[in-house]
C-alpha cells in the first residue's frame, strides 16, 4: 500500500486536492493504426471527486477514458492505478478496483434487471463460488442506491432510457469498486433524465467514490464535477475546478464557441451562455463585437 | 418486513461447502426433464426394431444384467446408432449455443458459419476423386476427412472475420460466403464424378445414423466428452460476454481468449458431429433457440441446448425409422420437425 511513486511528470494542475491521485495517465500515446488519437498526454484523477472529461467531438475524450480503464493499450506511456502500472496488473484485479460503464451497452433481450446487476459481481466470483450471501447483499445495496430495486424483476429492454442507464450504473456499482469510469452516461437521455442520472453520480460522490466521466453538455459538466479535463485534438488544454477552467477564452480555444460565462443562479458554478450567430442582442451577429 | 421485500429482488443462492450458485429452479427442472426425455428416447431407440426388445430389458442389458440373446442386438447392433444420435445431438446443441452466443445472433449456427459445408466438401472430394480408385477408404477415413474439413473451414472463417476482435455480423457474412464456396465445390465434384460415387456421397450428404459402428461413434463420443469438459471450464468466464466486449473487459474477463477457446470448441464439436453422422441440418440452429424458450433464459443455455439437441436427433431418427412408410435419413426429418417447432415457439411468443 505504501508505494512511493515519484512522479516524473509534474504538471501544473490545480486539482484542488493534495492527496495522491487515484488514476494517472503518464505520457500516454494512443492510436488506431498509424493515427495517434492521443499524443503524449498527462492527466491525473484525484481521489474522492468527480472528474469530467470535456472537449469537442473527436478530440479523444472517450479514447482517454477507454485508456484509463485499460480497454485500450497505449502505444507508449502508462496508466497508473493506485501507484501500479495498470498494464502489469491482472485484468481481474483491475476489475476489483475500477468499475467501468462503456458507451451505450446492450443487454440480451429478456434479461431481468436483477440478473444484469448481479453480473457485476463477476470479478469476485469463481467457477466454484458463483453466488454467495455477500454477492446478494451488495447487489441489493446497488439496486437500492440507484433506485431500481422496484424494477428488479422487469426485463431490461422494457425500461425507459433513463431507467436503463440507472440499471447499468447499478451493475457497475455491484462490482464494489470505489472508482467508477462512466463513458457518456447521459447520451440519448432528455434533460430531465440526464439530471436524474447526474444526481445519482452526485450520490456516488457523496458516498465517497471517485468518478470519472465523459460528458457532452458543458453546463452539466460544470455543475456536476469538481475537476474538469478539457481536451482538444488529443491533448489536454486545461485541467482544474470548473470555476477556474471555464472561461470565454477557453471555450473559444477548445470548441471555437463564442459564449458568455456568467454565474449560475442555482449553484456556485459558472454557467455557459452560448452566443449563436443571430441570437445575441447588442452583439453583431457576424463579428461578435458590440454593435454600433 | 423490509427483509422479505429485499429478499425477493435478488435470486436466492445455494451453498454446498465451497460451491455456491444461483438457485434457478425452473431452468434446473426443465433441463432435468429434457435430459430424462432424451435418455428415454435413447432407450426407446434401442428397443424398437425388427426384433423388438422391451424397455426394461434394454435398460438391464445396458447395465450388463441382460440376457445373452439381447446382448448382441442391443450392444452391437443398436447401441452404436442410438449413441451416435445422442452424441451428435449433444455436440450440435452445444456447438450452436456457443456460436449463437458469441455472435449474439440466432442465425450463427455451425451450418451458417461454414463448418458443415467445409466438412461436406472435403468428404465428397474424398469419395468422388480418390474413392473410385481407392475403394479401401473406410468410413473412419471419411470421418477424419470430415473432421479436418470442418476444422479447416471453421478456422478460415474465424481468421477472415478477425479485425481487431470478432464482430458477430462479420462472422456470419464471412461464414455464409465460405459456405457458398464450399457448396459450389461440392456440387462441382458431384457433377463431374462417377455416378456410383455420387450415390454414396449423396447418402452421406443428407446426414444419417444408418449403419453406424463403434469405429465411428467411439472417437466422436470421447471427443465430445473432452470438449464438453473444456466448455464447462470456460463457461463461467463466458457469462459477461453476452453484454459485449467492453462490459466484459470492465468485469475483468480476457474476452478474446475466452471467445477463441469457446469458438474452437464449437468448431470441433460441430466437425465431430459431421464426422459421425454427416451434415445433419438444423439441429444446431434450432436446439439452442428451443432450449432458450423452454427455460425462459435470455441467452442460449448450454446444458438444456445439449439435451434438446439429443432429443431432436434421436426423436427424428425414431420417426424416420418407424412412423413413416419408407425409411428416411434422419437429416430429412430434423428439418421437418425442427423448423415448424421453432416457428410455433416464435409465433406463441409474439401472441403473448
Amino acid at each position: 500500500m505504501a508505494t512511493q511513486c515519484t512522479t516524473g511528470t509534474v504538471t501544473g494542475v490545480e486539482s484542488g486536492t493534495g492527496a495522491a491521485p487515484r488514476l494517472e495517465a503518464r505520457g500516454v500515446t494512443v492510436g488506431y493504426g498509424e493515427r495517434a488519437v492521443i499524443d503524449a498526454l498527462d492527466v491525473t484523477v484525484p481521489q474522492g471527486v468527480v472528474t469530467t472529461i470535456i472537449g469537442p467531438n473527436g478530440c479523444g475524450k472517450s479514447t482517454l477514458l477507454r485508456t484509463l480503464s485499460r480497454l485500450l493499450k497505449p502505444v507508449s506511456g502508462s496508466v497508473v492505478l493506485d501507484g501500479e502500472d495498470i498494464g502489469r496488473l491482472k485484468t481481474r484485479e483491475v476489475a476489483k478496483k475500477l468499475g467501468l460503464l462503456p458507451q451505450s451497452p446492450v443487454a440480451p433481450e429478456g434479461l431481468t434487471v436483477a440478473d444484469l446487476v448481479a453480473r457485476g459481481r463477476h470479478p469476485h466470483q469463481g467457477w466454484l463460488r458463483q453466488w454467495s450471501s455477500d454477492d446478494a447483499s451488495v447487489v441489493e445495496g446497488a439496486l437500492e442506491m440507484t433506485g431500481v430495486a422496484d424494477l428488479a424483476d422487469r426485463s431490461v429492454d422494457t425500461l425507459s432510457g433513463g431507467q436503463r442507464q440507472r440499471v447499468w450504473i447499478s451493475m457497475t456499482l455491484a462490482q464494489g469498486t470505489d472508482l467508477l469510469l462512466l463513458d457518456e452516461p447521459t447520451t440519448y437521455l432528455d434533460l430531465a433524465h440526464a439530471i436524474d442520472v447526474l444526481d445519482l453520480v452526485d450520490d456516488l460522490h457523496e458516498s465517497g467514490r471517485t468518478v470519472v466521466m465523459v460528458l457532452h453538455d458543458l453546463n452539466l459538466a460544470a455543475r456536476y464535477s469538481d475537476n474538469l479535463i478539457v481536451m482538444k485534438a488529443g491533448s489536454v488544454l486545461a485541467q482544474g475546478h470548473p470555476g477556474e477552467v471555464i472561461t470565454a477564452e477557453l471555450l473559444e480555444e477548445a470548441f471555437g464557441l463564442r459564449a458568455k460565462v456568467i454565474d449560475d443562479p442555482v449553484g456556485d458554478r459558472p454557467l455557459i451562455v452560448p452566443i449563436g450567430r443571430t441570437h445575441a442582442p447588442g452583439v453583431d451577429a457576424r463579428t461578435g463585437n458590440p454593435s454600433t | 418486513m423490509n427483509e422479505t421485500v429485499v429478499k425477493r429482488t435478488v435470486a436466492p443462492g445455494v451453498r454446498l461447502g465451497r460451491v455456491s450458485f444461483v438457485w434457478r429452479p425452473w431452468i434446473l427442472l426443465v433441463t432435468l426433464v429434457l435430459t430424462a426425455a432424451a435418455l428415454l428416447l435413447f432407450c426407446l431407440s434401442i428397443s424398437v426394431g425388427d426384433f423388438p426388445i422391451g424397455l426394461p430389458r434394454v435398460v438391464a442389458t445396458l447395465f450388463g444384467r441382460g440376457e445373452q440373446v439381447d446382448e448382441f442386438v442391443v450392444m452391437d447392433l443398436r447401441l452404436p446408432r442410438a449413441a451416435a444420435g445422442l452424441v451428435v445431438g449433444v455436440a450440435l446443441g452445444i456447438s450452436g449455443a456457443i456460436t449463437q452466443s458469441v455472435a449474439r445472433n440466432p442465425l450463427a449456427s455451425p451450418d451458417i458459419l461454414g463448418i458443415t459445408g467445409g466438412a461436406s466438401a472435403v468428404s465428397v472430394f474424398l469419395v468422388t476423386v480418390s474413392g473410385g480408385a481407392a475403394a479401401a477408404i473406410s468410413s473412419v477415413g471419411l470421418s477424419v476427412a470430415a473432421l479436418a474439413g470442418g476444422l479447416g473451414t471453421g478456422l478460415l472463417v474465424y481468421f477472415l472475420a478477425w479485425r481487431r476482435g470478432v464482430d458477430g455480423f462479420r462472422l456470419i457474412l464471412i461464414g455464409i460466403s465460405v459456405s457458398a464456396v464450399a457448396e459450389a465445390i461440392t456440387t462441382w465434384l458431384l457433377a463431374t464424378a462417377d455416378i456410383k460415387d455420387v450415390a454414396r456421397a449423396q447418402a452421406w450428404l443428407v446426414g444419417s445414423l444408418d449403419n453406424r459402428s463403434w469405429n465411428e461413434v467411439g472417437p466422436a463420443l470421447w471427443g465430445t466428452l473432452v470438449l464438453m469438459a473444456a466448455v464447462a471450464c470456460v463457461a463461467f468466464q463466458f457469462k459477461p460476454l453476452h453484454f459485449g466486449d467492453d462490459v466484459a473487459a470492465g468485469l475483468g474477463v480476457r474476452y478474446s481468449r475466452v471467445r477463441a477457446v469457446l469458438l474452437l470448441c464449437a468448431v470441433l464439436l460441430a466437425a465431430m458431429a459431421v464426422s459421425a453422422a454427416g451434415p445433419v441440418p438444423f439441429v444446431a440452429m434450432v436446439a439452442p433457440q428451443v432450449a432458450m424458450r423452454l427455460t425462459r433464459s435470455p441467452t442460449p443455455p448450454m446444458p438444456a441446448s445439449a439435451a434438446v439437441g439429443a432429443l431432436l436427433l434421436i426423436g427424428a431418427d425414431l420417426v424416420a425409422r418407424t412412423a413413416l412408410p419408407l425409411t428416411l435419413p434422419v437429416g430429412v426429418v430434423t428439418a421437418v420437425i425442427g423448423g415448424p417447432f421453432l416457428i410455433f415457439l416464435l409465433v406463441r411468443a409474439n401472441r403473448r
